[in-house]
């Protein structure tokens, strides 16, 4: 059996089906395992953060997926552009959504966070100006994608844009991150794992690997929608509707 | 090859050329967005001059945005464009060559004009050249990136809010190093090789890959 057979919708279709509620069960046992160490397992201050800096675990596991979720789509994209295979596409549409949710989650807890922590929703720091542009890439992403009737010129054109975000968003990054080259300086804390308590470390890790699976399991239930949805006048869905 | 490139490049600049008030409408949208500000935000000399880098740079970038949707519309809808595709030279040359003419309508205009910036914003002399300066090092990226979004948003509706969801976010490093040397050199204290240098980059950077990107976009596009 080769691997390659699972790039035919016909084939991954049946396979999704029996891999999201093994998705679904990994990201409630991790989420919930993982909240619960978080709050209830780790110290009550972290340096100078009181208890809000619990809400650090729902943060970080949701920039985290939002990140990974855009590197996802861009590569599904360029599998596309290069193979020329119509589940890849399907796979890059299907991930956009989740990771702009991702994203959106990562922004809204950051910003009740700094509230708390820093005395503002917003400040213009380079990481939450970068997670504010990451968004606006996913939103375009969508917006191209929804605007074109045609799937084939949609997935491919969307597959495009994706990878230009790729490419410009290191030069974003860097001018983001240093406006000003004669200077360089930052409010939001360098993400080190150094010093970090085991407990705190561990609640993240799971967390994130929850939110992972949770990530896994919507855009499988999504792809097999979108699969449906294109695949509607084949045999094999009529097929389908008749058992 | 270089005879196509110029070819092309004639005839653009000559099909704008009659139809001038389109050069025009862009430069004048510019001209207009920049005075509505101290209109309303308030005629005080310091804070005009500290906000003409950033109030001068994100009109040039809405305005070359909004000449975008222009670029391959005329040729996609008369087929000069399919024409194009089954040429024999490389597609990307052509379309550097349309991208070039699309800067030289609309780019350049922008640079030339942007002394009014600083007589309206109070600027001193040297303040306008380094933006001048600067806006030639951007503008032409402006053009390069908002391409692609042109060729992957061709014959759509609402095509043109569309683009600037899709390329706006990309424009930010030239908004950042633009405005970031105007700012330098309006404070007087600040070295601005830096940005330039960046800007540079960015530039090179985008004259090797945008023209090819937007030839690979056409071809998406018209499938």
């Amino acid at each position: 059996m080769s691997l390659f057979k699972y790039s035919a919708p016909m084939n991954f279709y049946p396979l999704a089906g029996r891999l999201i509620p093994l998705f679904w069960i990994a990201a409630l046992l991790l989420i919930a395992f993982g909240l619960y160490w978080g709050f209830f397992e780790t110290p009550y201050v972290l340096s100078d953060q009181k208890q809000y800096y619990h809400i650090l675990f729902v943060h970080v596991a949701a920039s985290w997926m939002g990140m990974w979720l855009y590197g996802m789509m861009v590569f599904w994209g360029l599998v596309g552009l290069i193979f020329n295979t119509r589940l890849s596409f399907m796979m890059a549409k299907a991930t956009a959504v989740t990771g702009a949710l991702m994203q959106l989650i990562a922004l809204v807890s950051g910003a009740v966070w700094g509230k708390v922590s820093w005395g503002t929703w917003w400040e213009w720091d380079p990481r939450l100006t970068l997670s504010l542009i990451l968004m606006f890439l996913y939103i375009g992403y969508i917006a191209l994608q929804s605007a074109i009737d045609d799937p084939r010129r949609a997935d491919k054109a969307s597959a495009v844009l994706a990878l230009l975000g790729s490419a410009v968003l290191p030069v974003i990054y860097y001018s983001v991150n240093c406006p000003n080259p004669n200077e360089c300086a930052s409010l939001h804390q360098e993400s080190s794992f150094k010093g970090v308590e085991f407990n705190i470390l561990l609640a993240m890790l799971v967390t994130a690997l929850g939110f992972w699976a949770y990530s896994f399991a919507t855009i499988l239930m999504r792809v097999r929608n979108i699969i449906l949805e294109r695949e509607i006048n084949t045999q094999w869905v009529a097929q389908l509707s008749k058992n | 090859m270089l005879n196509t490139f110029f070819m092309i490049l004639q005839r653009d600049v000559k099909l704008a050329l009659r139809r001038r008030s389109e050069i025009f409408t862009v430069l004048f949208f510019f001209i207009i967005v920049v005075s509505l500000f101290p209109l309303g935000i308030g005629f005080d000399e310091k804070m005009l001059q500290g906000i003409a880098p950033g109030v001068a740079w994100i009109a040039a970038l809405l305005a070359s945005m909004l000449a975008l949707e222009r670029l391959f519309e005329a040729d996609y809808a008369d087929g000069t464009l399919e024409q194009m595709l089954l040429a024999p030279q490389p597609l990307s040359v052509l379309v550097f060559a349309k991208i070039t003419a699309h800067w030289l309508l609309t780019g350049l205009p922008l640079v030339l004009v942007a002394p009014v910036v600083g007589l309206l914003y109070h600027l001193e002399a040297e303040t306008v050249g380094v933006m001048m300066f600067m806006l030639l090092l951007g503008t032409p990226i402006l053009s390069m990136i908002g391409a692609i979004g042109a060729a992957l948003t061709l014959g759509l509706r609402g095509g043109g809010v569309l683009i600037s969801l899709l390329i706006l976010p990309l424009y930010l490093p030239v908004l950042v190093y633009g405005s970031g040397a105007v700012y330098e050199s309006a404070l007087q204290s600040g070295n601005i090789e830096p940005h330039t240098l960046l800007l540079s980059a960015f530039l090179l950077l985008s004259l090797i890959f945008a023209p090819w990107a937007t030839a690979a976009a056409l071809k998406i596009s018209l499938e």
